[in-house]
């Protein structure tokens, strides 16, 4: 606190309050998510609101895991759905009927991480060759990656899904997974990052012999670690949330992810708040974890990012 | 070190989930070239050995939108798990919601994905994928006793112009409305309601409204406009005060644009207690009602009477424990009052995959035209749109349910919902909606959607 | 750094092609081919009537029929206007006032600061769907608690519909995207705040300058990369707000952008339902005015 020594002034008490004020604000819908989901649904639908809740009960999430049903998991044959006569999918191992908002929090994990894992790969050798590599025609491709970084996906929606059908891949996770890692944002991120990264440490490897691959493996990756991290979390939260290619990929209520379930239930017929509190509340307070456990790395990463962006 | 640890946690757990996510897919293999048309129709429900050599598929994919209890998943699994047991054929049910079910099959069709088997109406069935190319026609599941058995106005709703059945007709029902009776009790206006005849004028109907919005000082009752869901309840409202048809008696145009329409509107417009509400979906209308919020439903039928809301809290009570009681649309007096009508059922979709559409059709067969129909009949909460299948009487089981059928029925309107372009024309009708709530005039709204639903028609014919 | 080299030799110049396309392969891969080929198709069927229904038929090329009909499509170029407006409504109001939040607590001490960036980036964490059903159930005319507070604070008399009055409608999802917006740029402030160089803030000080003007004359300029960068990425942002339109508003009440047009036109059952040339055509007009637009804005980060 190099500046902490500051006066007190008017401004800085006034200032202070309002940011009290705001950031109850910003906690609010997140409380009201917390607090709703745990109300009986008399209370959350009585137009007098109740700020706590007068009787805490849990039979919100007992009827939002009664309301659908799902196998635990399905682990089937890869590809074998383009082999079998009927086009189903072979499965060696069913797991037990259980509410399918669970199978929606293991697919939307497993989609997260999936997506996480692949997009830091990627995107940390792409953002490293685009940054310290020489190489023809790296202009133009990060001039492309730069356009194409701020298109929002419904543009390319329709061709998207024919793509996505001719590859089988249709109504499957990784339908929403490759086209998270094929978004370019990550590598604009890893390229900045790798640009803090010494150039007379990469040609003292090269003249110790080391190759390229080895050079990238253990030289380069260590320094741009926090880059790493950051773009993890990012890239997982983003996928987390990213509603629109979820609804438009995903078809079957066992492939369904959190977010989307959680939807598909709120434009039901039957709107039930109570239900949906649970079901929001289970959306968002995993992820919030999550960032709360990450959130060094975070704001350090995104920081490290944009200084020099 | 600790970073490390949890990347290669979630590594390993990745690879582990990868297998799980090459499964689940349910249709993905099926080819995305065109189908031969020329096999449309040709099927048994006992197919000829297919080329590909595989008779009746195994598992089929069946998805439904909430039509009555076919939305809760506890009431149809039975059904399908003594479906599976008899046929051997397994069933994955998906259910969708009418908010954005659509875009889901056509999501799905888009990329040559549908489902094999579909529950809906006729104006999604027949009027959309139907005359679009992307149904089996089934008629020659429809033998001369079928004929005779089904509703024969049902049986038209199912069947498209060039005479292809593309909706096998499982149910029906009259859409009417609903009034919360104890509001109405405690604002004293009981005395417009006749519990005998459930019709009304627009005079006792004005009343009771006047009567409730003095007594609450809140909206009474919502013209709801935020999309499509549930819009026949707002059609059938604006039509009824005047007498009068929306579309001309050939189903080939729309005629809204008359002064009926136009005072109906302006009337509701005007009136205290009435609100225009562009928030609102049919659904979103159910559940304040539900709520005791709105103390008038203008999307009621019979399913919603037994189970309002269907959150299983009980048959014709809010969740605050008033009665419910349904009514028909108010006319003008000595008009007799035209409820909606709605017709539902199962079509196939052409996959393409003779195997997959022979299944498909043995789905059907099993739920509109055998002694199941009276179960599925039960789990919809509607009626069953056929006396009798294969020899057995088919009845519903709740006389509640029967009660409704004998008040409701004889008011049943025609079918009017195959239009030409009709999907076009219902989204012209709540954009009017919502034009005429904002505040615009409303002869010259109504004027300018209906040209634009007729455009709409014209493009289709 | 190119220039501090000296010209590399033909051999080490191949080298470097072959060991930067083989690192950028994988990356490629996904982004060729599920990004760029897309936007390519896209572009095509934009010249032609492809629809859904016309499976059997072949598409026939049209030229530019569907870029002069979406010139008279008032649906279309009303959504074009929120879109644009939603985009320069909310870019500069995320800037801003993430620029005051930072100032105001990043002097804060540690923990009271963590504290803080948190909750300002929670609602970004909590995921759209979970955020649109509570804002739905806030926004409520009937049992809002919006609607509540305005009341009883004697604000309001009636109760407002917030998403069905199109006074409202588009300020409420704007709301929403602001909440959902604001986390990172915070964060990036704060740091970016804390790392300017204090001597020339000292000097200042002593040659008389006050808090303002060593705000604006001193630190803010150091900040300009930090803002670009904020700008470039809440541009991104505030066109990914198709959840918020789909689950509250469905694009009534005046609320329709370009983005869920596409979708609309695309997937719904309308009569221009698989209408896919034409919504193809209002991707690319999209994507022209993105693409202009990301020019302007690295321009504008390569001159600072």
């Amino acid at each position: 606190m190099r500046l902490g020594a500051k006066r007190v002034t008017p401004y800085r008490v006034i200032s202070i309050i309002v940011l009290v004020i705001l950031a109850l604000l910003f906690l609010f819908p997140l409380y009201w998510i917390v607090t709703g989901s745990m109300k009986p649904v008399t209370e959350i639908l009585n137009p007098e609101p109740s700020f706590f809740p007068k009787e805490f009960t849990m039979n919100n999430f007992d009827r939002l895991f009664a309301k659908r049903t799902a196998p635990l998991w399905e682990l089937a044959v890869p590809f074998s759905s383009q082999f079998s006569s009927d086009h189903k999918a072979v499965y060696f191992s069913v797991g037990p009927t259980a509410p399918a908002a669970f199978r929606w929090l293991i697919n939307t994990v497993f989609m997260a991480v999936a997506a996480m894992v692949i997009t830091c790969i990627t995107a940390s050798m792409a953002g490293y060759a685009l940054a310290k590599k020489r190489f023809k025609g790296r202009g133009i491709l990060f001039s492309l990656i730069v356009c194409a970084m701020a298109l929002p996906k419904q543009v390319i929606l329709i061709p998207l899904i024919k793509e996505i059908s001719a590859l089988f891949m249709w109504d499957n996770l990784w339908a929403v997974i490759v086209p998270t890692v094929g978004w370019p944002f990550g590598v604009f991120l890893m390229k900045q990052f790798s640009e803090s990264v010494p150039g007379e440490i990469l040609e003292a490897a090269r003249i110790d012999g080391a190759s390229e691959w080895y050079t990238f493996y253990s030289v380069v990756t260590p320094m741009i670690k926090p880059g790493i991290g950051a773009l993890a979390i990012f890239t997982f939260i983003n996928s987390w949330n990213d509603y629109f290619l979820q609804l438009i990929m995903l078809g079957s209520g066992s492939n369904y992810t959190i977010s989307l379930g959680i939807a598909t239930l709120q434009s039901e017929t039957s709107i039930d708040l109570g239900i949906l509190m649970a079901g929001a509340a289970l959306a968002a307070i995993p992820i919030i974890i999550v960032f709360l456990a990450f959130q060094k790395y975070f704001t350090q990463g995104i920081t490290m990012g944009a200084v020099k962006g | 070190m600790k970073m490390k640890k949890i990347v290669s946690a979630a590594l390993a757990m990745a690879m582990a989930l990868s297998l799980a996510a090459c499964g689940g897919q349910n249709n993905g293999g099926q080819s995305t070239t065109p189908p031969p048309s020329s096999n449309q129709g040709s099927n048994q429900s006992t197919p000829d050995p297919a080329p590909t050599g595989s008779g009746t598929a195994d598992a089929i994919t069946v998805w439904v939108y909430p039509v009555g209890g076919w939305g809760d998943e506890a009431k149809v699994k039975p059904l399908i798990d003594k479906f599976t047991s008899d046929t051997g054929i397994k069933v994955t049910m998906e259910w969708l919601a009418y908010a954005d079910g659509d875009d889901k099959v056509n999501a799905a069709l888009t990329g040559g994905n549908a489902p094999d088997v579909i529950m809906e109406g006729p104006e999604r069935l027949v009027a959309n994928w139907g005359v679009n190319g992307h149904m089996v026609d089934l008629s020659d599941m429809i033998d001369d006793t079928d004929r005779q058995e089904i509703l024969p106005a049902a049986l038209a709703a199912g069947t498209s112009t060039d005479g292809k059945v593309y909706l096998y007709p499982m149910f029906n029902v009259a859409h009417c409305m609903a009034v919360n009776y104890t509001a109405v009790k405690e604002a004293g206006a009981e005395a417009n309601i006749d519990l005998e005849t459930r019709t009304w004028t627009v005079e006792q109907f004005d009343a009771t409204v006047k009567a409730l919005y003095d007594k609450y000082g809140t909206t009474v009752a919502a013209v709801y406009c935020a999309g499509q869901g549930g819009d026949q309840g707002t059609r059938e409202l604006i039509r009824n005060r005047y007498s009068t048809k929306l579309t001309n008696a050939e189903h080939t145009a729309y005629t809204w644009n008359t002064p009926e329409v136009i005072n109906a509107l302006t009337d509701l417009k005007n009136m205290p207690g009435i609100e225009f509400d562009a928030s609102l979906q049919g659904g979103d209308e159910i559940a304040k009602f539900y709520q005791g919020v709105l103390k008038m439903a203008f999307c009621w039928n019979a399913a919603q009477q037994m189970d309002p809301n269907s959150a299983g809290t009980g048959e014709g009570k809010t969740l605050t424990g008033d009665e419910i009681v349904y009514m028909c649309f108010p006319t003008q007096e000595g008009k007799a009052p035209e409820e909606g009508s709605g017709v539902w059922g199962l079509g196939a979709f052409n996959t393409g995959d003779e195997a997959r559409i022979a299944a498909a059709k043995e789905f059907i067969k099993y739920m509109c035209d055998s002694e199941n129909c009276s179960q599925a009949g039960d789990i919809s909460n509607f009626f069953s749109c056929r006396s009798m299948a294969e020899g057995v009487e088919i009845k519903s089981s709740n006389p509640l349910l029967v009660e409704y059928y004998s008040k409701m029925m004889p008011y049943m309107g025609e079918y009017y919902q195959i239009t030409n372009g009709w999907a076009g024309a219902r989204t012209e009708w709540w954009n009017m909606l919502q034009r005429v709530g904002a505040g615009d005039d409303i002869a010259e709204t109504v004027a300018k959607y209906e040209a634009n639903a007729n455009a709409a028609a014209s493009a289709a014919s | 750094m190119a220039n501090s080299q000296p010209k590399m030799s033909r051999a080490l110049q191949r080298r470097e092609n072959v060991a930067g396309y083989l690192f950028m392969l994988p990356s490629l891969i996904f982004f060729i081919g599920f990004v760029v080929a897309p936007m390519i198709i896209c572009i095509g069927y934009s010249f032609t009537d492809a629809n859904m229904n016309s499976k059997t038929v072949a598409t026939t090329f049209v030229g530019l029929k569907n870029f002069i009909d979406l010139w008279q499509d008032e649906t279309f170029l009303l959504a074009l206007k929120n879109t644009f407006l939603i985009v320069l409504v909310s870019v500069p109001a995320v800037c801003m006032f993430s620029l005051w939040v930072g100032s105001a607590i990043y002097h804060l001490k540690g923990p009271v600061l963590s504290a803080f960036r948190c909750i300002f980036y929670l609602p970004v964490v909590t995921g759209s769907v979970a955020v649109t059903v509570v804002w739905k159930w806030m926004y409520d005319n009937y049992t809002g608690i919006l609607n509540y507070v305005l009341k009883g604070a004697g604000l309001i008399e009636q109760n407002i519909n917030f998403l069905g009055d199109e006074r409202f409608a588009l300020w409420c999802i704007i709301l929403i995207l602001f909440t959902t917006s604001v986390g990172q740029p915070i964060v990036l402030y704060v740091s970016a705040l804390g790392n300017v160089d204090t001597t020339l803030i000292e000097a200042a000080q002593v040659d008389g300058a006050n808090d303002i003007q060593v705000f604006w004359k001193v630190k803010w300029p150091q900040m300009m990369p930090t803002t670009l960068y904020i700008l470039v990425i809440t541009t991104i942002n505030s066109f990914q707000c198709f959840a918020l339109i789909q689950l509250l508003t469905k694009g009534g009440a005046g609320t329709d952008t370009v983005m869920y047009r596409i979708y609309w036109t695309a997937f719904k059952l309308t009569e221009q339902a698989g209408h896919f040339g034409y919504a193809n055509a209002m991707g690319v007009v999209l994507a022209i005015f993105i693409g202009i637009l990301s020019a302007v804005q690295f321009k504008l980060a390569k001159e600072k």
